[in-house]
């Protein structure tokens, strides 16, 4: 059914699985906004963006249809959607100010140097798995864009470039503002960064036995989570999630990539009532879309892979991974096993978690003051740095004595 | 001044880790997020008025009908920025009340510039205007912003007060003692 797919030369197979992969995370990534606002009206009491509705001439689209239906029509007025789609608008349409006082090269530079970090960074993140048979053996395969070792390695690599995009921005602006957020985003990005890859090496210590082959790969992070139960026994321990047995890492790294994305109580490189609006200040309309694109873009990455390295993947839940519950499905729909269903559910589980992910950060970032900046260098450099170290010696013995 | 040194408890372990702190605060915000909005949805609900509030001043008329105002201009004196203007006038002969008190001949408020303080209202001897319960004026000229007679008697409506005043002055002028 699907042959003419597979017959379909590799690039372009791998530029069509790219490009659906980023059709899909970009529209979240700006749905994200408004979830945002959304989630804060709520927090606050408030309705949230409830009015907007395609005008007359909006009939002729589908979201303007969609809003003249009964029922779902007002439910998705009630939801901001058209709101969303007005903002969408707004900031594709709207006249692009560039201020003379600018480096225009950098200052255009660096909101695409923004987006492209974002977007790299999901090419090695598995969104689920499904049975593929290769010569004749069934084997569990991602569903990834590129199936590599360095996995991890590849995610901060490239993610770890999106500061040089906020650099960029706050240097080019030629304002203080600007410029005092630019430098306020490389000290905490570089700072954050330490502790949270120190964190996530005890994942990998339990994965990777001496003298065998090593590996950095997402895939196998969440291999090594999908057991089942086998009793009180150590068997057991590998269907359990990371968070079980690795709390303080998975805190660590949880708190740094609330620094990493730049998000409150870190969002120093903004701090609307200190620093104007920080590194994007002097930015406007689709410019300044990217940025705030790009931003939530880094979130649900950093959320995917967190999930991965500690909250199971795409396992529903822990000592019940994918597999098992395409087992227990089999037993009802004949077609669990395809790899289309068994995709789409691991997908879904996967892309719940992120949300429930990003609903956290939305959460704690409208409940938490922002920390001062010697505060955030005080938290990352005297107690989340010498944490992640001890963490990471407790585990390296730890797993040393055990696996001796 | 007595210094009163305050003994600051030491925070505990715990609270020095700053997550319980979080972990409350986000209970409390969880709490609030399932809790029903206090916003208004004010065109379609309106908010409810309270009791003397002070609204959009406005010119009443008695239950028979009459003009409560005698155009003493008191109000026009009294108003802090000058927004009303009363052009003082008689009662026409040949109406049922001639020769019993005075009338405006025109009556403008300029809400460009009332400041709803009340003064007109505390300081008219007839009662005749009160601050009511419109609190919504909008207009897209200025000259729309100024309330005329016609339009104050509009808004203002009938007080129903039980003085008569004028019924009893013009019984008393037909009986030719008006004091």
């Amino acid at each position: 059914m699907f042959q003419f797919y597979f017959d379909l030369p590799l690039i372009v197979r791998l530029v069509v699985q790219a490009g659906a992969v980023i059709l899909v995370l970009f529209p979240i990534a700006a749905a994200c906004s408004m979830a945002e606002r959304k989630i804060s009206a709520w927090i606050q009491g408030r309705p949230g963006p409830n009015r907007t509705i395609a005008p007359v001439g909006g009939l002729l689209t589908p979201l303007g249809l969609a809003g003249r239906i009964p029922f779902l029509g007002p439910f998705l007025q009630q939801m901001g959607i058209f709101q969303l789609a007005a903002d969408g608008g707004k900031f594709t349409f709207k006249e692009d100010p560039v201020p003379g006082h600018v480096n225009k090269f950098y200052f255009v530079l660096a909101p695409i140097i923004a987006m492209i970090p974002a977007l790299t960074t999901i090419a090695v993140v598995p969104l689920g798995a499904y049975y593929a048979v290769i010569n004749g053996q069934t084997i569990l395969q991602p569903i990834v864009l590129a199936n590599v070792d360095i996995g991890l390695l590849a995610v901060f690599a490239v993610s770890s470039l999106g500061v040089y995009a906020v650099i960029l921005a706050g240097w080019a602006s030629n304002s203080k503002y600007a410029f005092l957020g630019g430098v306020r985003a490389s000290a905490q990005l570089v700072s954050y960064e330490l502790a949270m890859t120190l964190s996530v090496l005890p994942a990998f210590l339990w994965m990777n036995k001496p003298g065998g082959q090593g590996t950095l790969s997402l895939f196998d992070a969440v291999q090594m989570q999908s057991g089942v139960w086998h009793g009180l026994s150590m068997a057991s321990l590998h269907g359990m999630w990371g968070v079980f047995y690795m709390p303080v890492s998975a805190f660590i790294f949880l708190v740094a990539l609330f620094a990493e994305t730049n998000r409150a109580p870190f969002d120093m490189p903004e701090s609307e009532s200190e620093l104007v609006a920080g590194f994007h200040t002097e930015y406007g309309a689709f410019k300044w879309s990217l940025f705030f694109l790009a931003e939530y873009c880094h979130m649900i990455i950093g959320s995917a892979v967190c999930i991965l390295l500690f909250f199971g993947g795409w396992n529903l839940l822990p000592w019940i991974p994918l597999t098992t519950l395409i087992d227990w499905l089999s037993h009802v729909l004949p077609f669990a096993t395809h790899p289309l269903f068994m995709g789409l559910v691991g997908i879904g589980i996967f892309v719940g978690k992120v949300f429930a992910f990003i609903f956290f950060f939305m959460w704690v970032r409208w409940t938490l003051p922002r920390f001062r900046y010697d505060q955030v260098m005080h938290l990352g450099w005297k107690k989340l740095l010498p944490l992640s170290i001890a963490n990471l010696i407790f585990y390296t013995l730890g797993i040393a004595l055990m696996q001796k | 001044m007595a210094v009163i040194p305050v003994e600051r408890k030491p925070l505990t372990f715990a609270e020095r880790t700053y997550i319980p702190q979080i972990i409350g605060g986000l209970r409390t915000t969880l709490k609030h997020f399932f809790a029903p909005n206090v916003t208004l949805q004010y065109p379609e609900q309106r908010p409810e008025i309270p009791k003397g509030y002070r609204g959009v001043p406005t010119l009443v008329k008695d239950p028979n009908g009459r003009e409560k105002c005698v155009s003493c201009q008191l109000c026009e004196f009294v108003c802090p920025p000058k927004a009303i203007r009363i052009t003082p006038g008689e009662i026409p002969d040949d109406s049922d009340n001639a020769h019993v008190e005075k009338s405006p001949q025109a009556f403008d408020i300029d809400m460009l510039r009332c400041i709803y303080c009340g003064l007109c209202q505390e300081v008219c001897p007839e009662e005749a205007i009160w601050l009511q319960n419109q609190f919504s004026m909008s207009g897209f000229t200025r000259a729309e912003m100024v309330n005329n007679k016609a339009r104050l008697y509009e808004l203002g409506g009938t007080l129903p007060d039980e003085h008569f005043k004028w019924d009893k002055k013009k019984t008393a002028e037909e009986h030719g003692n008006a004091h």
